[in-house]
């Protein structure tokens, strides 16, 4: 498969206040996302999660390194525009990102920047709202949706400009469970059906479940970086790092801990059901 | 409580008046605004006002609305009327104590310009009531397209009014919030003079104008993660274009415009 988001040795770090030590948010990091992969990205705050993403379509740009989409060099200004297209981003306040007044013109918006002409426009805000399955609030205020609702209008947004990939920088994190999980439902959608690499920055375990990948952050740099499954089955890393693990998997640990043997590698409630029972009957 | 406040009404509805063009009703009110300062007589201003009548009649929007729209300038009504009534020299000389005078002028001046204020500002508030505040700043953009070659940044004023029109709710929203918070810390915004008052609205405007700083950073971040990149080479979702009505339209109010600057200076 190719390569979405390459990044090669790449560091970070945020203007130093006066007299203080330069720290560096991102301290070598070497990563590539596949494209149509479905990649969740974990760590506590602080550990560079949110400036990695933000490096993915040069909204900073990296103090040392590379960072190439789609071979794309990303500190390239005139390629900047064909980066943006590429790489949607969306922020963790839906508030804060939506333009317009009415529901279909902010959708128009990141096409009416390109240039795009209005009859493909037209078409555009209508597979985005159908995409994420809000396609009857075509004439809405934003203001009057709730916080889910809100947030999926700016995945539409993003959409709407036809990327190869979304960034979700913490998109979840301001949202209730409901509207995390409508959130959720839109985004895997699109993986699936539009074949749209996500990167989902997040610090909420279970989001990871589904992924296709998990990349844990820390101090900068890429700890662990596995399926969820073997990500998850190391409680103690997780746990040193400042994580908590699932729910499932803290139980399976638990019951580890207690001279059962069991798997940790159970992700679901069904999983960890099966994987409990299996261990009673041999029993 | 704050929900209450509604900046820019706009009424939808789906009338001719509703359904014209932003920049052919902006171009109409203009008209009518100059038709109006050129009319002199009753028959000028009776021309006008069936005119309004009329507009008002297709628009389908209440004329107690629009009347409620006079109230914010009530005091400025009567104190034009009370100037022009009691400062105007005439000829003839109705009533007269100290330097106050009633002349026949004077009368004629205060109706007048009475009529003219209030003709001026229920024919643009019927603009606003019929045109939603988008297409309003859109037809302003491209009313005043021509002004680009003067280097009059279009444009970037027109995004700014917009902007500022889709966070009007966001903030109203915050600062309830805000006062919420604050008046669960034992702040008092009810009592005291003015001047207390006045001073009880720091602890809102301060958090307000911060979390305010804050969104509009977020929003250019977000902004140039959708490519925004000025006016240059933008395209349209919706494209603003004149229908034979918008012509049929800007040509009676033209020639109205016409025959009321004609009539008035001419006689009949």
């Amino acid at each position: 498969m190719a390569t979405m988001i390459k990044t090669e040795d790449l560091f970070y770090a945020y203007p130093a206040e006066e007299g203080e030590q330069q720290t560096y948010a991102l301290q070598g990091v070497d990563l590539s996302i596949e494209q149509g992969s479905f990649v969740v990205v974990l760590g506590h705050n602080g550990s560079g999660k949110s400036t990695l993403a933000k490096t993915f379509n040069a909204v900073l740009l990296p103090a040392g390194g590379k960072v190439y989409v789609e071979g794309l060099d990303t500190t390239d200004e005139s390629l900047l525009l064909a980066i943006r297209q590429r790489v949607g981003m969306v922020f963790q306040n839906p508030d804060n990102q939506i333009v317009a007044n009415v529901v279909e013109e902010d959708i128009a918006f990141a096409p009416e920047n390109l240039g795009v002409p209005s009859e493909e426009i037209r078409r555009r805000v209508d597979d985005a709202l159908k995409a994420v399955n809000m396609s009857e609030f075509v004439r809405h205020a934003p203001h009057l949706l709730s916080g889910g609702q809100k947030q999926r209008i700016a995945i539409a947004g993003v959409i709407a400009m036809e990327p190869r990939c979304i960034v979700l920088d913490e998109a979840t994190a301001m949202l209730d469970p409901i509207g995390r999980r409508e959130v959720l439902t839109a985004v895997h959608r699109l993986n699936k059906e539009k074949g749209i690499t996500v990167v989902l920055i997040t610090h909420h375990m279970n989001e990871a479940e589904l992924a296709d990948r998990v990349i844990v952050m820390d101090h900068g740099r890429p700890a662990l970086d596995d399926t969820p499954r073997k990500v998850f089955a190391q409680v103690e890393r997780l746990r040193a790092m400042g994580l908590t693990v699932p729910d499932t998997v803290d139980l399976l640990d638990r019951l580890k801990n207690d001279g059962w043997q069991v798997p940790l590698e159970a992700l679901t409630v069904d999983e960890c059901a099966d994987a409990i029972c299996a261990v009673m009957h041999t029993n | 409580m704050l929900k209450d406040i509604t900046l820019g009404q706009y009424f939808p509805g789906d009338t001719v008046a509703h359904r014209l063009d932003p920049r052919t009703k902006i171009l109409m009110v203009l008209f009518y605004i100059i038709a109006l300062f050129c009319a002199k007589d009753l028959i000028t201003y009776g021309i006008l006002a069936l005119c309004l009548a009329l507009c008002v009649h297709i628009s389908k929007v209440g004329v107690r609305s629009l009347v409620r729209g006079l109230k914010p300038v009530t005091i400025i009504i009567i104190f034009t009327a009370t100037l022009n009534l009691f400062f105007t020299p005439g000829t003839k000389i109705l009533f007269q104590w100290g330097i106050l005078q009633i002349s026949d002028t004077g009368i004629h001046n205060a109706v007048f310009m009475v009529l003219r204020i209030m003709m001026l500002i229920m024919g643009t508030f019927l603009m606003t009531y019929t045109t939603s505040p988008i297409s309003l700043t859109d037809g302003l953009e491209r009313l005043l397209n021509w002004m680009k070659a003067l280097h009059v940044p279009v444009h970037e004023l027109a995004t700014m009014m917009s902007i500022a029109l889709r966070f009007i709710p966001t903030l109203v929203e915050e600062t309830d919030k805000i006062m919420s918070a604050q008046k669960a810390r034992g702040a008092d915004f009810e009592s005291g003079n003015l001047f207390e008052k006045a001073k009880a609205l720091i602890p809102i405007l301060v958090p307000l104008f911060i979390s305010a700083f804050r969104r509009a950073d977020e929003l250019a971040t977000a902004m140039e993660c959708r490519c925004y990149h000025g006016g240059e080479g933008r395209t349209k979702l919706n494209v603003l274009k004149y229908q034979r009505r918008d012509i049929l339209a800007l040509v009676v109010s033209g020639a109205i415009m016409v025959g009321v600057i004609v009539l008035s200076r001419f006689g009949l």
